[in-house]
């Protein structure tokens, strides 16, 4: 690693002293304790300056998701004093496979309402057959 | 929730008042959903770690001493809970958060300036955080939204501390070089 002491105008070595002090950057921006070289180097780079400013831009933007409050039906709320009543791991458990369950019900259902279907055309076309041959 | 009300009610709850645990529960349901819905990233998921923290929380109550919040002792709880699930979950399948969810701001404008300036950045930052590993996205949640505190984190998640500070400083860089592709750029320009 190139020595901080080194002179001259070069962005090589400044480049790799960026990248070796980068996480520290990651963490200086709430005051975390850096070693003498990191503190050294952040003092003089342009470069690792404007990424302080990011970071505590980033971070203001993270602190600012905290008043936010996702959607939520308040079902949810059902759901969690269920589980909490005595016997609510069956609750629980129901819920965990209500989406499965649903599927299947669906699918059975479609089984049912094909077979009803297909036995009504068999009791139509019986029905048919039998008529010609009365009439016949 | 006023403090003193909460306090009331968590007495009443340790007591064996279910009403008072009931109370407690839809005062801070949402703000726990959130919380879990941000660390798991699927709103079916996210019921069931919801679930399990106020589980736990019910079990655990008559610990809770008071030295911290109680929403802060619910998210520890709920990190804790987020973070075995997502171990079952693992290499079942890829995390991804996604970010056709509505919100609700709970506190509106307290600086229209500053919100203005947010605006942008906050939509691009939900993005980014769903890009991110479970194990990054975790600990930049807990501790740049939550304001967990690095040991709360480490003991929540059973890492240590250092290896919290190093996912989280590694989460805030990918986090910045999203949201400011052109930062390196425009430094060197300077």
């Amino acid at each position: 690693m190139p020595s901080e002491n080194s002179t001259g105008p070069t962005t090589a070595p400044l480049r790799t002293n960026c990248e070796t002090f980068s996480l520290q950057l990651a963490g200086a921006v709430d005051g975390e304790e850096l070693d003498p070289a990191a503190k050294s180097h952040f003092e003089t780079c342009l470069r690792c300056q404007a990424e302080l400013a990011q970071y505590k831009k980033l971070l203001r933007a993270l602190a600012s998701l905290r008043d936010q409050r996702l959607a939520v039906d308040d079902t949810l709320v059902n759901e969690i004093l269920l589980a909490l009543e005595p016997g609510g791991t069956v609750h629980r458990l129901q819920r965990l496979s209500s989406a499965s369950r649903s599927r299947k019900a669906a699918y059975i259902g479609g089984i049912a309402a094909a077979t009803a279907g297909a036995a009504g055309a068999l009791v139509i076309a019986s029905r048919l057959a039998a008529r010609q041959r009365l009439a016949s | 929730m006023d403090s003193d009300r909460t306090n009331e009610l968590v007495a009443a709850a340790k007591e064996g008042d279910h009403r008072a645990f009931e109370e407690l529960v839809r005062q801070t349901y949402a703000d726990t959903y959130t919380l879990a819905y941000r660390l798991v990233g699927d709103e079916e998921d996210a019921r069931d770690v919801v679930q399990e923290t106020y589980l736990r929380a019910h079990k655990g109550l008559k610990k809770f001493r008071g030295d911290a919040q109680l929403s802060t002792w619910l998210h520890r709880i709920t990190a804790n809970c987020a973070n075995t699930f997502l171990g079952r979950r693992g290499r079942h399948r890829h995390d991804e958060l996604s970010d056709d969810f509505e919100l609700a701001d709970d506190v509106p404008d307290r600086d229209p300036v500053f919100q203005a300036d947010l605006g942008d950045l906050r939509s691009n930052l939900v993005a980014a955080l769903t890009e991110l590993p479970p194990k990054l996205r975790t600990v930049v949640v807990l501790r740049d939204i939550y304001d967990l505190s690095h040991d709360a984190i480490a003991t929540e998640l059973d890492i240590s501390e250092s290896a919290a500070k190093v996912r989280l400083h590694r989460a805030r860089k990918r986090l910045r070089e999203s949201l400011y592709p052109m930062g390196e750029e425009q430094a060197h320009a300077v």
